[in-house]
């Protein structure tokens, strides 16, 4: 059972605050979507449990099975399980994706104490490879160097799935997939739910969740959570946007314009 | 993020050797210095004539101010021969002294002799000390050998070659290296014998103050085939030394020779080296350099296509660190049709590091149809290190074609969060980020010098972390 914790988390760039106090679980074999309008610190929040060293966490905590996250760095919060697709993975240009994962599932194997877990690897790379519906060259292709939007996409997911996360954060995994990729990204999730990943999914979109079929929905505005339900809420807002949900609720709302 | 401190890994060259020496020469450079060291090698008189004539090229020259800081260089201070003791020079390792054939040992040279070489020459302060040849190449007529040998055994050999490829008039350096020059070795190729294995020499100085300047002698004939490999380090001593060789390749009509140089000299080493090839007819000359170490390092391998259809290929790695100034780079003419060439050329600066590429292509008029491309990137790893490019090119043919690529790059904190957010702790994110850089290099060079090379930098480079 694997269980991550956010209480009360505040967390600033530049000075500025954008986190205003997250609460959130996510237990094992979950998936939780926050949905949100530009700006309300979504992104921030997945960076933020990773330990993106720009922000700054100003109060509260993240604990992972217990154990406070934010004083690790990212490499020790990987080693313990969580995992961030990222809304935009950089290049790493001459660095082959099977070079890089070897490298990153062994220094992950390596913290569990399994020992020697590399001969298994090839074998895990090719079936991953496989079930994110990429050709078996990927894997020799330098990391995100000159992959398109949907390959980079289904590859954090291949990612996500060769490393096996306890806990795994996805940040607008389904931006730039066609409807072919999003059927194969949704059911390489769904697969790895079933084997106990809880999931947050940060989208913009009903669609992906239509797939995924998310426990809980979140809406978060200005650095908060304000709303949770069940996946019925994401349809309450595909209809009425999040202007109409939230004059519902009594809170005003204007959309930041000068954020994407 | 704390950014860990990263630098090449030297400890495994950290080692001093008491040495027996049986002649030393008294510091300092005057005629008869010069005088001195071709009496104590029992010369032939042309070879000493070359000498007198290139040390007042040596006077008349100043020392060059247009690249890196040379001002530590102290001429008068510097030992420009010392002789280790040694009865003379050993076929196997069994006849060579204890404390120098130990020295090898723990850099690895005999094993490696053992494992992967043809034919392996080590030396020892000025001279060599060991040379070996595989029996079959040498009754297939290839030679082998340190060049004070050659001079005895293939006078006339010597004399066709030696100084036709870079005269001594070429710089202060190649002027300095033809007064005192000493060691090195040839490598004699006959017409159409194809030499798989690479042959190596490795040079190793031991104390402060010291002067290495060996001479390398490459005469590959038509249609022949070698590849050369060259190892070059020194424990790390307060006083300035200073390594001024040369080396001259012939590529024969249609002949192909490789060349791979790894220095990992200590920081007190000012490394000024004249490198040329020329490349005649169909001939291919490809030049590899990887220069981790040295306080000082200036070289610009040069190859002068002449013979028509002619090629070269240039790969360049350099390392700079704290202390440590690279200014290289790649020098091409382009001289008659046909003609291809390419340079490749990657820098990383770190700890304050400079390093600078400085190149020049020439294409002549009438080289018709020439073509070359150059490449130089450029990493940067941190805020105090510096890199510059300064690419001449001269185009005087208009059929030629000519490419030109320059970039800098960083490591972005994004690269390094990306590659944590994996497992990787920070400097395995860094190694992987910076061989990544090197890949396109690495990728090139044949398959016997890659699987050195990538021992090489996983061994200087073990402090940031083992990637694999």
């Amino acid at each position: 059972m694997a269980l991550l914790e956010i209480r009360d988390l505040h967390a600033a760039v530049e000075g500025k605050e954008i986190l205003k106090g997250v609460n959130l679980t996510v237990k094992t074999g979950e998936i939780h979507s926050i949905m949100g309008p530009n700006g309300s610190g979504k992104s921030t929040l997945a960076s933020v449990i990773m330990g993106h060293p720009k922000y700054k966490v100003t109060k509260g905590e993240v604990l992972l099975d217990g154990e406070n996250v934010l004083a690790m760095l990212p490499d020790e919060r990987a080693r313990k399980g969580l995992f961030l697709a990222f809304q935009n993975p950089v290049e790493v240009p001459g660095v082959s994706v099977t070079k890089f994962l070897y490298n990153a599932y062994s220094a992950v194997h390596k913290s569990e104490g399994t020992g020697k877990t590399s001969a298994a690897f090839p074998e895990i790379l090719r079936q991953s490879v496989s079930a994110v519906g990429l050709d078996e060259s990927f894997a020799k292709r330098q990391l995100n160097a000159g992959f398109s939007g949907g390959e980079k996409k289904r590859g954090e997911v291949l990612q996500m799935q060769v490393l096996k996360p306890k806990i795994s954060i996805l940040d607008e995994i389904d931006s730039g997939l066609d409807i072919d990729a999003l059927k194969a990204v949704s059911i390489s999730l769904k697969a790895q739910q079933a084997k106990g990943t809880g999931m947050l999914v940060i989208t913009h979109y009903q669609r992906i969740l239509k797939h995924l079929n998310p426990d809980f929905v979140h809406v978060m505005v200005d650095g908060r959570i304000v709303k949770s339900g069940g996946h019925e809420l994401a349809a309450d807002l595909e209809n009425s946007g999040y202007a109409g949900l939230l004059k519902g609720m009594g809170i005003s709302f204007v959309e930041d314009s000068g954020k994407i | 993020m704390e950014r860990a401190v990263m630098d090449v890994d030297r400890s495994r060259y950290e080692f001093k050797t008491k040495e027996k020496l049986s002649v030393k020469l008294e510091e300092g450079l005057t005629e008869k210095t010069v005088r001195d060291i071709s009496a104590l090698k029992k010369e032939p008189v042309w070879m000493l004539e070359l000498r007198l004539k290139s040390f007042q090229e040596f006077l008349r020259r100043p020392v060059p101010t247009w690249g890196a800081d040379l001002k530590g260089i102290n001429f008068g201070e510097i030992a420009y021969y010392a002789n280790p003791s040694i009865e003379k020079k050993a076929r196997s390792w069994d006849d060579v002294p204890a404390e120098i054939k130990e020295t090898f040992e723990k850099l690895g040279v005999p094993q490696a002799e053992r494992q992967y070489l043809a034919g392996s020459i080590a030396q020892f302060k000025s001279e060599g000390v060991y040379y070996n040849l595989r029996k079959d190449l040498e009754e297939k007529g290839v030679i082998f050998t340190d060049m004070d040998t050659a001079l005895k055994e293939h006078e006339e050999l010597v004399k066709k070659h030696f100084m036709r490829a870079v005269p001594c008039t070429d710089n202060k350096f190649a002027a300095l290296h033809y007064s005192v020059w000493s060691g090195g070795s040839m490598l004699y190729v006959p017409k159409g014998v194809r030499i798989d294995l690479p042959l190596q020499n490795y040079f190793r100085m031991n104390s402060g103050r010291e002067g290495m300047f060996e001479h390398t002698l490459i005469v590959v004939e038509d249609d022949a085939r070698a590849r050369y490999f060259e190892g070059c380090s020194a424990p790390r001593y307060e006083e300035a030394s200073v390594h001024s060789a040369v080396i001259e390749v012939f590529v024969g009509e249609n002949a192909d020779v490789g060349y791979t140089s790894v220095q990992n000299w200590s920081k007190n080493i000012f490394n000024c080296n004249t490198k040329r090839s020329l490349v005649n007819k169909g001939g291919k000359m490809t030049w590899i350099d990887g220069s981790l170490g040295s306080r000082v390092t200036m070289l610009y391998p040069m190859s002068i296509l002449r013979g028509e259809g002619a090629s070269t290929s240039n790969y360049n790695m350099t390392f700079s660190s704290e202390g440590s100034w690279k200014d290289t780079g790649a020098k091409v003419i382009h001289a008659a049709p046909n003609t291809t060439s390419k340079v490749v050329a990657k820098s990383i600066s770190m700890n304050g590091g400079v390093a600078a590429y400085r190149g020049l292509l020439r294409i002549n008029h009438g080289a018709k149809n020439a073509k070359s491309h150059v490449q130089c990137d450029a990493l940067i790893l941190d805020d105090i290190s510096r890199t510059d490019t300064y690419p001449h090119n001269e185009i005087y043919e208009p059929t030629a074609s000519f490419g030109h690529e320059a970039s800098v790059g960083r490591i972005s904190d994004e690269q390094i969060f990306y590659l944590m957010s994996r497992g990787l702790n920070e400097s395995e994110a860094k190694s992987m980020v910076v061989l990544g850089f090197l890949d396109d290099v690495l990728k090139e060079i044949p398959m016997e010098y890659a699987i050195e090379f990538n021992r090489l930098i996983k061994l200087e480079f073990s402090k940031l972390g083992a990637v694999g």
